[in-house]
């Protein structure tokens, strides 16, 4: 009732101004990073495809490849740097921007309700709809002011100016349409985390949807139903059709506004959905940190499998068409080795698949070590070690998940990949067989880089953060280092890069068994500086 | 009586920050312990300490005859802590969260886990946040209660507390007392001090500064005292033996009002009967008063107190 008198965006500008210095490293490196991708991209385009005749290839093979389209997805105009790169990056770019978007505005809304400064907040001055239009106002004028980076730095490389202000429309477009998601899903979830997973599953759902319209040569209009898709098809450097744009900013507007219909009726610190009554006793295996960790890491480990065998099953039954469609183009080829392939196309498909798997799954491995530290800053792990518990039983029963869960979520990634690729060929054993150990063979790399997440938690806690940039950076290196010609010393920084590339590489021991004993050590050194600091 | 706690010499800093500067403190056996200071004193860097959860600088500190850092697992079967601040994990409950300390811990006494949920008034089926902090708060306080430990570390256990649950707490720190526990509670709450506590230790700026029985701190407190005489004080304040142990005084006529050292009462009353007293009021001593004499001041002008006090 009294919203009707009182402004309800009173202290907007003062939130704003809060979330901008919490955020003031996070923000600013999304958007360099984010901003700057496409333009070194374009620059190396000359210098990877030299010749006209190289360029007009490009187009009618590897952008018209259905397979190669469910990662990047259509080609419009590939004999341009800008049109290469805009099919090569628009759609990452417009993905990891609404990543950027969820987590911006879960940080700055739900997190705060949980941790209890949202009231705090709320107790002053400050309207209904204040702390909600701040995390909308940085999410989003983030998101734009990666696509102004983008458009920037695409000028200053002489790229023409309409190609350029489209394709960074496009990325704020998509950051923008997922800030108005994320705001919804914080009004219907119990808890930040659950807000994060609404978010993130609709992003993943958005870019397989994209990626199934993408590849099947009847059902193309099943892009147009992704937010993701919206970014590709406003076609930048390729006839850019500007009245797509239509599509995001109508669809922000109405998810933003039933966001805000629905905080006019929430309850601080709850969500739309009444909380549930617990069970007044425990059952009796929660006796245990493992049983403990089982109960916080669940949600997260089975949504990673779902997603990722879903998403496995899809690039599984479309691996047979790569083939199908080029024969054996020298492009492709190359252009798959350049992404960590090798041998024939398929294997070499396949192999991109495992190797992005492998990378992808780190985040999860790092998001669960990342995990200890929230226990310790919200302080719950004190009262947990002030029992019998021992601090290694407690890091290792996190740790458990953090390494065997990246581990299952791979095989069960490699095996759905098989699962669907072996049902083309007839060949489901061998199909199966073949995936698990392609993604299986990410393992000691994955590991490597949970790993290091250990040991930032176990020597500088307060930094445990930057772990998601190590598995951020060996994500970019892997997926955009061949495509901007980066030099050999920089990939080689990635432990993705010493994977022999399967299915069809040849595989050697020396690769694994370095990999896993350099992990061992960081992993133990990081247990051990874990044991002899101060908790908190 | 052996010492449950005997903590010496204690220094613990943060970066710059000295958050402990040379602690000594004393629990003994059976006893419950006061632990007070102000925000920021030390108090709960010193829990820590005692938890395990901190490592030392410097100082020797054992815990139940064992070291805290080295034989934790050990000594934490036989101890239960309950925080200052309770964060409770939002999907589980707070029967959930009870049961699952006090199996950490070694086991539940099922009954008295029964009993303490009743008398706190506390339902166990309602999940993290839906808590309020003083129910939070419960379910640490409850949790801990119903374990059977020797030893109960207490850290402003009563902060968000409602005056009706305060009661029902102080009651069950007394039945722990009689059963033999050892209790550290760390506070700044007077009443529950002066209402439990066989002994009292004061910190500030992470030193102890006082400690000993409620008894011994009165002594060294001072009561006020305020009498209408049959003439004027005049040279009541002169001798130095008066002058020295006796604050703020002031004159009106016949009337005389000023604080005395308790422990030099007797002298001064007698001097104060020579101008013949019709009457006289007395407020005693109250642990707030002597909170705030050592609180109550800039650190520059409490340098020349402990030689005053000792």
């Amino acid at each position: 009732m009294s919203d009707r008198r009182a402004n309800p965006l009173v202290g907007t500008r003062s939130l704003i101004r809060l979330a901008l210095r919490r955020d003031r490293v996070t923000v600013p490196v999304w958007i360099v990073i984010l901003g700057l991708i496409p333009s070194s991209a374009a620059g190396a385009y000359d210098t990877l495809y030299p010749t006209m005749a190289e360029r007009a290839d490009l187009t009618g093979s590897i952008g018209a490849n259905p397979s190669v389209a469910v990662l990047y997805g259509p080609g419009f105009d590939l004999s341009t740097a800008g049109g290469f790169t805009a099919w090569r990056f628009g759609g990452f770019l417009a993905l990891l921007t609404g990543l950027m978007a969820v987590f911006t505005v879960t940080r700055h809304t739900r997190a705060e309700e949980d941790s209890g400064r949202a009231e705090l907040v709320a107790s002053t001055a400050v309207g209904r709809f204040a702390s909600l239009t701040a995390a909308i106002a940085v999410a989003a004028g983030a998101s734009v002011a990666i696509g102004l980076v983008e458009t920037v730095a695409l000028l200053a490389t002489d790229q023409p100016v309409t190609g350029s202000v489209a394709l960074g429309l496009s990325t704020a477009a998509a950051g923008i349409v997922f800030t108005a998601i994320a705001a919804l899903a914080c009004q219907l979830a119990e808890y930040s985390r659950t807000a994060n997973g609404i978010g993130s599953a609709v992003l993943g759902a958005a870019f397989l949807i994209r990626a199934v319209g993408d590849s099947s040569t009847g059902g193309r209009w099943i892009s147009w139903l992704s937010p993701l898709g919206w970014a590709q098809q406003t076609r930048p450097f390729a006839g850019e059709r500007w009245w797509v744009f239509v599509l995001p900013v109508v669809t922000a507007l109405a998810v933003g506004a039933v966001a805000y219909g629905v905080l006019r009726h929430r309850d601080l610190g709850i969500g739309v959905l009444p909380p549930r009554p617990g069970p007044a006793r425990a059952a009796a295996r929660l006796a245990s940190p493992f049983a403990l960790a089982w109960r916080l890491q669940r949600g997260a480990l089975i949504g990673w499998c779902v997603g990722t065998v879903v998403s496995g099953a899809v690039f599984g039954s479309i691996a047979n068409g790569v083939g199908d469609l080029l024969g054996d183009s020298e492009q492709s080829r190359d252009m798959f080795e350049r992404l960590g392939g090798s041998g024939n196309l398929i294997d070499a498909f396949l192999g991109t698949i495992a190797g992005t798997f492998g990378m992808v799954v780190s985040l999860y491995g790092v998001q669960a070590v990342l995990r200890m530290r929230s226990e310790e800053t919200t302080l719950r792990v004190e009262p947990l070690l002030a029992t019998r518990v021992r601090r290694r039983q407690w890091a290792a029963s996190h740790l458990l998940f953090a390494f065997g869960g990246a581990a299952l979520i791979l095989i069960a990634g490699g095996a759905a990949i098989g699962l669907t690729h072996g049902l083309r060929t007839a060949d489901v054993g061998g199909g199966i067989a073949e995936m698990i150990g392609a993604t299986a063979a990410q393992i000691p790399a994955t590991w490597l880089i949970v790993a290091v997440g250990v040991a930032l938690f176990g020597f500088v806690p307060r930094w445990s953060l930057v772990a998601w940039a190590v598995a951020a950076f060996a994500l970019l290196i892997g997926m955009f280092g061949p495509v901007v010609d980066a030099p050999q010393a920089v990939l080689d920084l990635s432990p993705f890069g010493h994977i022999p590339k399967l299915p069809g590489g040849d595989v050697t021991a020396a690769p694994f068994a370095v990999l896993a004993a350099l992990g061992a050590v960081v992993l133990g050194a990081g247990l051990v500086a874990f044991r002899r600091r101060d908790i908190g | 009586m052996d010492n449950a706690i005997s903590v010496a010499g204690l220094h613990k800093s943060f970066g710059h920050v000295k958050a402990l500067d040379g602690l000594s403190l004393t629990v003994q056996s059976g006893e419950v312990l006061g632990f007070l200071g102000p925000n920021g004193s030390g108090k709960s860097t010193t829990i820590r300490v005692l938890l395990g959860l901190l490592h030392a600088d410097a100082g020797e500190v054992r815990l139940l005859g064992g070291d805290p850092w080295r034989d934790i697992a050990e000594l934490h079967r036989r101890l239960a802590y309950v925080p200052g601040d309770v964060n409770l994990w939002p999907n589980l409950s707070g029967g959930e969260v009870i049961d699952l300390l006090g199996r950490l811990r070694g086991g539940l006494d099922e009954r008295r886990r029964a009993e303490l949920l009743d008398r706190f008034d506390l339902d166990p089926t309602k999940k993290g946040r839906q808590y309020s902090k003083g129910n939070r708060q419960k379910v640490a306080i409850v949790a801990a209660l119903a374990s059977d430990v020797d030893l109960l570390i207490l850290d402003e256990p009563t902060s968000g507390l409602d005056p009706l649950m305060e009661a029902t707490f102080q009651t069950a720190i007394r039945e722990e007392r009689d059963r033999g526990r050892t209790v550290l509670l760390s506070s700044h709450i007077l009443a529950e001090v002066e209402a439990l506590c066989d002994r009292v230790c004061i910190i500030r700026d992470g030193r102890d500064v006082e400690t000993g029985t409620l008894g011994d701190l009165r002594h060294l407190t001072r009561t006020s005292i305020l009498a209408e005489l049959a003439e004027p004080p005049t040279g009541f304040a002169d001798s130095a033996t008066i002058h020295d142990v006796i604050h703020g005084l002031a004159v009106e006529g016949t009337r005389i009002r000023f604080d005395v050292d308790t422990s030099a009462l007797d002298d001064v009353l007698t001097r104060l009967t020579a101008f013949g007293v019709r009457s006289l009021t007395s407020q005693p001593p109250t642990l707030e008063e002597l909170f705030l004499r050592h609180y109550d001041k800039s650190p520059e002008d409490q340098s020349p107190e402990p030689e005053g006090m000792r």
